[in-house]
């Protein structure tokens, strides 16, 4: 399993009812339900991925998260997940409140675009960063809301939202110390759990 | 003229009919004492009985779904496109049924039948039944087929809602339920097109009362207008540009009322013509009110998720972009309800740019999706 997919599926209890926004082809989805009794549906617009869904058996929606979530209702899944969709989404933030709203947790995974490599080449070159990585010029790139882990970390105090686990990976997903010292320096990829303010039962990480 | 039959094809197919003395109640009050269902089948049933699909039928559909009666048809059944060795149903896996509702026109017992209390044809006399009707006399007939539990059943329009109804009427019945192109009731636009529909054909001075069979004559011009109205809302504004556009059939304009001038016109006039020569009057008024009364959610106090709670299918949910008689959005209420319900569901809202007709229509998307889904099912 994809590894940043391995490391949320720990954050995910057995027998809950988990909606995937961005499902992809399915492979969380798929895992979760062969190996934890996991319930869930994922939402995807690409149609290839939605074939990939169906031939696994993966409940799929084709519906785009840009036009809303109000179909679901307050509470009705256990764990809203996400990854690395919400740079790519027109109102990151209107998401992440529908994420709450949904859920009793959310995670959602992005890439951090306050990292090192990203900070030099924009410094060195006076131009968007472009990698292996993330491969895209500006004006093709479907990621059009990059921030780093300070923005999310303040988008997530706007909303009052508790951050309950946080993990800095580089893009491989592994961890190191470093990252854990500097996450906002070393990190690529960050992994959060968060919650609304109203759930006193988790552990705060951070 | 196919002298061979494709090899994706079923081949020859001869239809059967069932008879059944036993009195079936239905939701208007009344009983239908016997009757009569035609069906065909395609593919063979297997020995754990697992492998049946019910196809269900839409309104101006029968029991022909698939294959050819005679060497000499010059097409095939009307869902050819989805049925046959290495279609979406494929008949190599599936053993499919695809029946006449009662109330039709095409075999099983309808108006056009006789009344065995009088001798005469039904005609208006001819109760109205509902899609639930219809499933609990397909449910008749899967009994006689010895079919317990049908691995799938799978419908378009209001063939969708038969599927619906089965998930909720026969819970333990289905494993699977394909719902296509359809809505969980109709809206007041849908029902005001089939009330045009109607009023069409009950004006026609050849309805007599819907006794017009034994008159020796046909609401021919009702029946036609009625197809016309319908015609229109199959088809996408896109669709209709595309095919039609403003093109003529004269090399001037006439400036009368009689001439076909433009070809949208003569394609209506054909469809009506054809439509009016080959489908009974009554038929198509009660099969407007299976469609119009269809609302499995009103006996929960409209709550559709409360409805579908004791279903324990999975299900397949597909729309079409252009289809506005039966748009996504109503597809989407279905698919939102079985969610809440925490049903398995999957949804897929094609693009495709041919309307209501879609459903019928061998778009890519849809078929490989729909092979998918079929697929995934053990027999």
């Amino acid at each position: 399993m994809r590894a940043d997919l391995d490391i949320i599926q720990e954050w995910i209890p057995a027998g809950s009812r988990v909606l995937d926004l961005g499902c992809g082809d399915g492979e969380l989805l798929a895992w979760l339900r062969d190996n934890k009794q996991v319930h869930g549906y994922g939402l995807e617009i690409d149609p290839q991925k939605i074939a990939r869904c169906i031939e696994r058996g993966v409940n799929v929606i084709e519906q785009n998260l840009d036009k809303g979530l109000d179909n679901f209702g307050s509470d009705s899944f256990d764990v809203v997940v996400m990854t690395q969709a919400l740079q790519a989404v027109a109102r990151p933030d209107e998401v992440l409140r529908q994420m709450l709203r949904i859920g009793r947790e959310c995670i959602i995974t992005f890439p951090n675009f306050g990292h090192w490599r990203c900070r030099w080449y924009l410094a060195r070159y006076g131009k968007m960063p472009v990698s292996e990585f993330l491969p895209y010029t500006w004006y093709n790139t479907p990621n059009i809301h990059f921030c780093t882990f300070r923005d999310f970390e303040a988008l997530c105090r706007e909303q009052n939202l508790r951050v309950l686990d946080r993990l800095a990976v580089d893009h491989e997903h592994r961890d190191s110390w470093l990252a854990r010292l500097w996450p906002n320096l070393l990190g690529e990829i960050g992994i959060y759990r968060v919650s609304g303010p109203h759930l006193t039962d988790a552990r705060v990480a951070v | 003229m196919p002298l061979v039959f494709p090899e994706d094809s079923v081949g020859l197919v001869t239809p059967k009919i069932l008879r059944f003395d036993a009195p079936l109640s239905l939701a208007c009050g009344r009983d239908l004492s016997d009757y009569e269902l035609i069906y065909e089948t395609y593919g063979e049933l297997n020995a754990e009985r697992s492998n049946a699909v019910l196809v269900c039928h839409a309104l101006s559909g029968h029991h022909h779904a698939a294959g050819y009666h005679s060497p000499e048809d010059r097409k095939p059944g009307w869902w050819d496109s989805c049925i046959g060795p290495g279609k979406p149903i494929d008949t190599r896996r599936f053993f499919v049924v695809s029946l006449n509702n009662l109330g039709g026109c095409n075999g099983s017992t309808g108006p056009s039948s006789l009344n065995p209390a009088t001798g005469k044809p039904y005609g208006a006399d001819f109760p109205v039944v509902t899609v639930e009707d219809w499933v609990h006399s397909q449910a008749r007939l899967a009994d006689a087929l010895g079919i317990e539990r049908w691995a799938a059943v799978v419908g378009g329009s209001l063939g969708g809602m038969q599927a619906l109804q089965w998930s909720i009427s026969y819970p333990e019945r289905v494993r699977h339920c394909v719902a296509i192109a359809t809505a969980p009731k109709l809206s007041a636009q849908n029902i005001a097109f089939n009330e045009v529909a109607r009023q069409a054909i009950l004006s026609d001075p050849d309805f007599h009362d819907g006794n017009f069979r034994e008159r020796g004559v046909v609401p021919k011009r009702g029946l036609m207008l009625a197809r016309m109205v319908g015609h229109i809302t199959y088809l996408s504004d896109d669709a209709m540009g595309q095919k039609f556009g403003r093109g003529l059939k004269s090399e001037k304009l006439n400036y009368d009322f009689h001439s076909v001038e433009f070809q949208v016109e003569s394609y209506l006039r054909y469809q009506g013509e054809e439509f009016s020569g080959r489908f009974d009057a009554n038929t198509y008024l009660l099969m407007t009110k299976a469609l119009d009364y269809f609302d499995p959610a009103a006996a929960h106090d409209g709550d559709l998720a409360a409805t579908l709670s004791s279903a324990q299918a999975s299900f397949c949910v597909m729309s079409f972009t252009t289809d506005w008689r039966f748009s996504p959005a109503r597809s989407r209420e279905i698919v939102d309800a079985l969610m809440a319900a925490g049903k398995n569901v999957s949804y897929l809202e094609i693009e495709a740019a041919q309307g209501h007709d879609a459903f019928l229509i061998p778009i890519p998307r849809y078929l490989q999706a729909f092979s998918s889904y079929m697929n995934r099912i053990e027999v």
